[in-house]
């Protein structure tokens, strides 16, 4: 099981130090601050809209999660700064990760 | 400490031509020792490549091309800092005795795979450029109650700027209208808030103290030089209205040199969009936060050419890996009394910032007569 898989799958789950249990962002095998093995969290993530813009009809999004992981996210209606969101939708395609929020 | 002077430029137009990496690399080199009869191949004991072009082995094949047979050969790449991290990495050379002569040679092609950074898998499908520069546009006009309009000065001014450089891809002047009536990429970005990829090559030599002074009867020193890297990716920036890295950078460059910011006659700006003229110049210091754009109006109405005297890259086009040896070529230009109509009054001291990948890396140089 590795983030990517698990993305590919449609679930996002948070990389986390197995050693000092700090989160690992971008997801990678091992911890960048204390070399540790990591494993995924799951759950059911609340994100809150650090920034936002628009490109034709979707908003893009900043959107932070756990004070720690930041993401560029899409988003179908008015995103407000500070507003909390969930991913409804994520994944893989053509190589790049892609997530939606609400 | 050591010094070490620039002794030669050369430069091509930057332009949308397709031609071969080499051929830009090698035309540009061809130009250097044009401009400079004094330099001697046989001096040059390094020569590098800065560039993103996926070729390989540039550096020994310029070399070939041009005659030259270094004891270091090697390509430098770090996106669009890439030209000044080679300055730097020449510089250490030279200082460190490796080498007493170095040849750097910028160059990259208008389809450039270094535009877009395929690792940052954090910003998602979001992965363009213009994704990141419409984010930081967004949060610093909604931080400092700038509009559109205010911000669409830094593109006429550069513009305008870039209409007395023969090298400058953008060969057009803009109103504020024009700007904001281009093609809307975003909400926050217009095509003419961009800088353009393109085509171009720019080449400089860094030497001893000894030869600088020998080859050049006009000298131009590299007395300060700053680096900072945060991380790689976007979303790891702490802030979306400045530059942590730019900041770290210019206040080890400026202590280096022994200078402060006020003592900047002119200076090379990385605005790769609108919105990072004014970030960068409150980053270094030359502006409050969020006054930069006061800055950029004054110097625009007043015809002043201080801040990217060569067009930038909005005017000059970026053509990543020749970007920062191009803006280091104008300030030495500058400090030399050559820039022709783009002469800065008095110019002693000029500083460079060349960034990559949304600041989360900067470069600041000083140089002086």
């Amino acid at each position: 099981m590795n983030f990517e898989s698990e993305l590919s799958n449609g679930k996002f789950m948070i990389p986390q130090c197995n050693v000092c249990t700090k989160i690992v962002w971008p997801p990678a095998e091992f911890c960048n601050d204390c070399f540790g093995s990591v494993s995924l969290k799951n759950g059911d993530f609340e994100g809150k809209i650090i920034e936002f813009s628009k490109k034709d009809e979707y908003y893009f999004c900043i959107v932070e999660f756990e004070n720690t992981i930041k993401i560029i996210s899409k988003m179908s209606e008015l995103p407000k700064i500070g507003q909390l969101v969930k991913i409804s939708k994520c994944g893989i395609l053509d190589g790049n990760y892609f997530f939606y929020v609400n | 400490m050591v010094k070490v002077g620039i002794a030669a430029c050369g430069t091509i137009p930057f332009s949308k031509d397709d031609q071969k990496i080499e051929s830009s690399l090698l035309k540009s080199t061809k130009n250097l020792f044009e401009n400079n009869s004094k330099i001697d191949k046989n001096d040059i004991d390094a020569v590098l490549v800065s560039t993103n072009n996926n070729s390989k082995y540039l550096s020994p094949i310029l070399s070939e091309m041009a005659g030259i047979q270094p004891k270091i050969a090697h390509s430098i790449e770090s996106l669009c800092n890439s030209g000044t991290n080679s300055i730097v990495s020449a510089y250490s050379y030279i200082a460190s005795g490796l080498a007493e002569m170095v040849l750097i040679s910028g160059a990259e092609r208008y389809d450039s795979p270094g535009q877009i950074l395929q690792w940052d898998d954090s910003r998602g499908e979001f992965k363009h450029p213009i994704f990141w520069a419409s984010l930081f546009t967004k949060s610093y006009k909604r931080e400092f109650s700038i509009s559109d309009e205010r911000l669409a000065i830094v593109s006429v001014k550069n513009h305008k700027q870039a209409k007395e450089n023969p090298n400058a891809f953008s060969n057009n002047t803009y109103s504020v209208q024009d700007v904001m009536n281009s093609k809307r990429l975003t909400d926050d970005l217009k095509l003419l808030d961009c800088s353009q990829p393109c085509t171009g090559s720019a080449s400089i030599i860094l030497t001893t103290e000894k030869m600088t002074k020998k080859i050049s009867d006009t000298p131009v020193w590299i007395s300060g030089i700053g680096q900072q890297t945060t991380s790689a990716g976007f979303t790891k920036n702490n802030s979306f209205t400045s530059m942590e890295s730019t900041q770290l950078a210019s206040q080890k460059a400026l202590k280096m040199s022994d200078h402060t910011t006020k003592d900047i006659d002119v200076a090379e700006i990385h605005d790769a969009f609108s919105v990072c003229e004014p970030m960068a110049l409150e980053s270094m210091g030359f502006s409050d936060p969020g006054k930069g754009m006061n800055l950029v109006d004054e110097l625009h109405e007043t015809n002043n050419y201080k801040i990217n005297p060569r067009g930038g890259l909005i005017g000059s086009g970026h053509p990543l890996g020749a970007t920062g040896i191009s803006q280091t070529i104008e300030i030495t230009q500058q400090l030399q009394s050559n820039a022709n109509r783009r002469q800065v009054d008095d110019a002693r001291i000029g500083l460079i910032h060349n960034m990559s990948a949304a600041a989360t890396s900067s470069t600041v140089l000083v140089l002086e007569k």
